[in-house]
């Protein structure tokens, strides 16, 4: 039987839409992968000495922060690591028992690379642990309940499904408590760390990580098992529909129609809620440029024209380069119904326009860094508004993508982004503003490199509706290509 | 109203559609009869232009869909599920579509109005998205959404399918007090021989992308359908 169910996740797991994308993203998977294991084992070779190095003791100072790694672990489980309910459906009918199915989808997730990764991490670390002098026993003990912890993560995450409230209040709880220990007032590894240590010195206290490892997958099981039916644990989640009649936005008069629709859209779809939160990220990538911190690494003035407009176009980005995929689900009404579709371009546009403007605010108090940080900024601000958000749409018209409105994930590093054309345009974006500056900055002065900037982003305004009725072109020359292709393994 | 004129479409060489002509005149209820495969989809996605046809044209109203887009304006349609917005409520999905064809919310409602029985008090006013509806009721949003705005043809895929015996006689209401107007012309494709023959004037049968009947409904037409598709009448002609 066990046979059948390994079967079916093979043929799910290579005949998935994900699994065929083109060879050169793959590539780019495997080299990201191999990138992530790199630095965990990096991580796990180099934290020894780094340590010791800087004059701390290895394991004790691992032991001290371990408490917030594993919280952290528990925290991007949430976020990341999905339940495997998805194929569970279809086995109900069979003649398999469900104890069966429970113990096979539980043990699906023990296989997940959200579990084995920690071994990059743990295994270097042990090994060289063990090779600097430290107690084999020790080490092998504390190398067992580090285990057990990353695997009680994983079965405390079957229960966790869905209580968002008692996962942002633990990241709240542990937010403070960060805080608390880095300002001196409290701190909470003075009680875990000799749990931790223990482990190690004590040998035998090893056995209480692997009694609650037994204990939590015995309860994620019977919890699971309790809620195998259609309208319990498998359910599809219903949720009430929100937002009023966002009567406000008839003012914006024919544009209302769009505007309407797109404000729900990012309202109410999870991959659209990821754009915009990463869109707030992107706001601190600034820290990355301004700050002394990264300083040598990205020295040269224009790097902060760099950064000015990726803080301020986060969102832009974004979103801007999936119009109109994000209409990909019902493109076929659109492309029935009597669309006007230069108030449909607009819409998106002036969404991108708020979402720019509220960027730029948002990024003010960057001026603690300096007067010609905000200019850099405004200007870059200016340059996004007036180029770019043309720019990001005619990439769009060339990406023939589906989104699944209803999935977070492949928000980050989406296959579509590896199209030529769009790469060609998204050179412009970035270099454009960079160039400008650069040429401004080194004939006459820095002020000469922002003006030219701006003017750029002012001249970019007129185009606006020359961009409109070429990107309208592409729509009509792509139209069936486009529907097929959204057809396609949604 | 509506001319198929020399229509073919295949796909690597493979016909599956492949229609000498058709003329629907105005005001007609024109039903689409055949199994799977018989290119129904094809013959609807055609007429509204979201696939090419490999040769000839559709003219809808003298204007060629592939063409104009003007047809857009009188034309509504409903074809499967991709044709709703999943995270609207039913309320704002027919406004939308409302804006779209120059309706006001006022014309909507009181449209709506109407359908108060069809909608069997489980879609105004729940405050739940499309998407979380049964396939039942989101039939019953995207037909009833290609009423708004007086459109002068409507096509509609398979409608039968998936609605409960209730809806299903409703439905056949509203599609004969349609057919009963004289300026809309209705388009419906089904497998329900009883259904399409109760509400078409005029039956076309496909079978592999080709015309095999052309029938104006009368008593008979239901036995004749039956006859064919349970496949005596090709024993009686091969006797022949």
């Amino acid at each position: 039987m066990i046979k059948q169910f390994i079967g079916l996740e093979w043929k799910a797991f290579f005949r998935s839409a994900s699994f065929k994308v083109n060879l050169a993203l793959k590539i780019l998977m495997i080299f990201g992968a191999f990138w992530m294991i790199f630095s965990l084992g990096m991580m796990g070779v180099g934290l020894y000495f780094g340590l010791e190095k800087a004059g701390y003791e290895p394991l004790a100072t691992v032991n001290k922060f371990m408490i917030y790694y594993l919280v952290a672990d528990l925290l991007i489980r949430y976020m990341g690591q999905k339940m495997p309910v998805v194929n569970i459906q279809p086995l109900l009918l069979l003649p398999f028992t469900k104890p069966k199915i429970v113990k096979f989808a539980l043990g699906k997730t023990i296989l997940a690379f959200w579990n084995w990764m920690h071994a990059f991490f743990f295994v270097p670390f042990s090994i060289i642990l063990i090779a600097q002098g430290y107690s084999l026993l020790g080490v092998i003990a504390w190398h067992l309940a580090m285990f057990c912890f990353i695997y009680i993560n994983n079965f405390i995450n079957v229960f966790l499904n869905d209580k968002l409230w008692f996962v942002i209040s633990v990241a709240a709880v542990f937010a403070v408590l960060g805080y608390a220990q880095y300002a001196g007032m409290f701190d909470i590894t003075a009680y875990t760390y000799p749990f931790f240590q223990s482990l190690y010195e004590a040998q035998w206290t090893v056995a209480l990580p692997i009694a609650a490892l037994v204990v939590t997958a015995m309860f994620a099981f019977k919890y699971f098992l309790a809620r195998l039916y259609l309208d319990a644990g498998l359910a599809k989640k219903v949720s009430v529909a929100s937002g009023g009649d966002l009567g406000w936005v008839d003012r914006f008069g024919k544009l209302s129609t769009f505007l309407k629709n797109d404000i729900r859209l990012i309202l109410r779809n999870k991959r659209s809620k990821t754009t915009v939160i990463m869109s707030v990220f992107f706001l601190f990538y600034g820290l990355l440029f301004f700050t002394d911190f990264a300083g040598a690494v990205y020295e040269g003035p224009f790097w902060k024209m760099f950064a000015a407009v990726f803080v301020t176009g986060g969102f832009l980005f974004s979103f801007g380069q999936f119009v109109p995929s994000w209409d990909s689900a019902y493109y076929p009404l659109m492309m029935t119904q009597n669309i006007k579709y230069k108030e449909y371009l607009e819409s998106k546009w002036l969404l991108m326009v708020v979402a720019t403007v509220i960027s730029t605010v948002l990024c003010i108090p960057y001026i603690y860094f300096g007067w010609d940080i905000l200019i850099a900024i405004l200007v870059g601000a200016v340059f996004n508004l007036g180029i770019n958000t043309h720019l990001v749409l005619l990439g769009g018209a060339y990406i023939k993508t589906p989104i699944d409105l209803q999935s977070a994930k492949k928000a980050f590093g989406d296959k579509s982004s590896f199209n030529l054309k769009t790469l060609l345009l998204s050179l412009p974006k970035m270099l454009g503003p960079i160039v400008l500056y650069a040429i401004g900055q080194f004939t006459v002065g820095p002020w000469l490199g922002y003006v030219l900037v701006a003017l750029a982003g002012i001249i970019g305004f007129a185009f606006r509706d020359k961009v409109f009725n070429q990107i309208i072109k592409i729509y009509k020359s792509e139209k069936y290509a486009t529907l097929e292709a959204y057809k396609q393994n949604k | 109203m509506i001319t198929i004129h020399n229509l073919s479409k295949s796909y690597n060489g493979v016909t599956v559609l492949n229609l000498e002509g058709i003329e629907i005149p105005r005001g007609q209820a024109f039903g689409l009869v055949g199994n799977n495969g018989a290119g129904k989809t094809t013959l609807f996605s055609c007429l509204l232009d979201l696939i090419q046809p490999t040769t000839g044209y559709i003219k809808n109203k003298e204007l060629k869909v592939n063409e104009s887009e003007d047809w857009k304006n009188h034309t509504a349609s409903f074809i499967d599920e991709t044709f709703l917005i999943g995270y609207l409520t039913p309320e704002e999905y027919f406004y939308f579509i409302g804006d779209l064809r120059g309706q006001n919310k006022a014309d909507v409602d009181s449209l709506l109005a109407g359908f108060e029985d069809f909608f069997n008090d489980e879609i105004i006013g729940k405050r739940k998205y499309l998407r979380d509806l049964s396939k039942g009721n989101q039939k019953k949003v995207g037909i009833v959404a290609t009423l708004i705005g007086n459109p002068e043809v409507i096509i509609l895929d398979e409608p039968f399918a998936n609605l409960d015996p209730t809806t299903q006689i409703r439905l056949k209401e509203i599609i004969k007090k349609m057919a009963m107007d004289r300026d809309v012309t209705v388009l419906v494709s089904s497998h329900d021989l009883q259904h399409v023959t109760e509400v078409c004037e005029r039956i076309v049968v496909l079978e592999k992308g080709e015309q095999v009947k052309d029938i104006m409904t009368s008593p008979a037409t239901l036995k004749e359908l039956e006859n064919y598709f349970s496949g005596e009448q090709k024993l009686s002609q091969e006797e022949e």
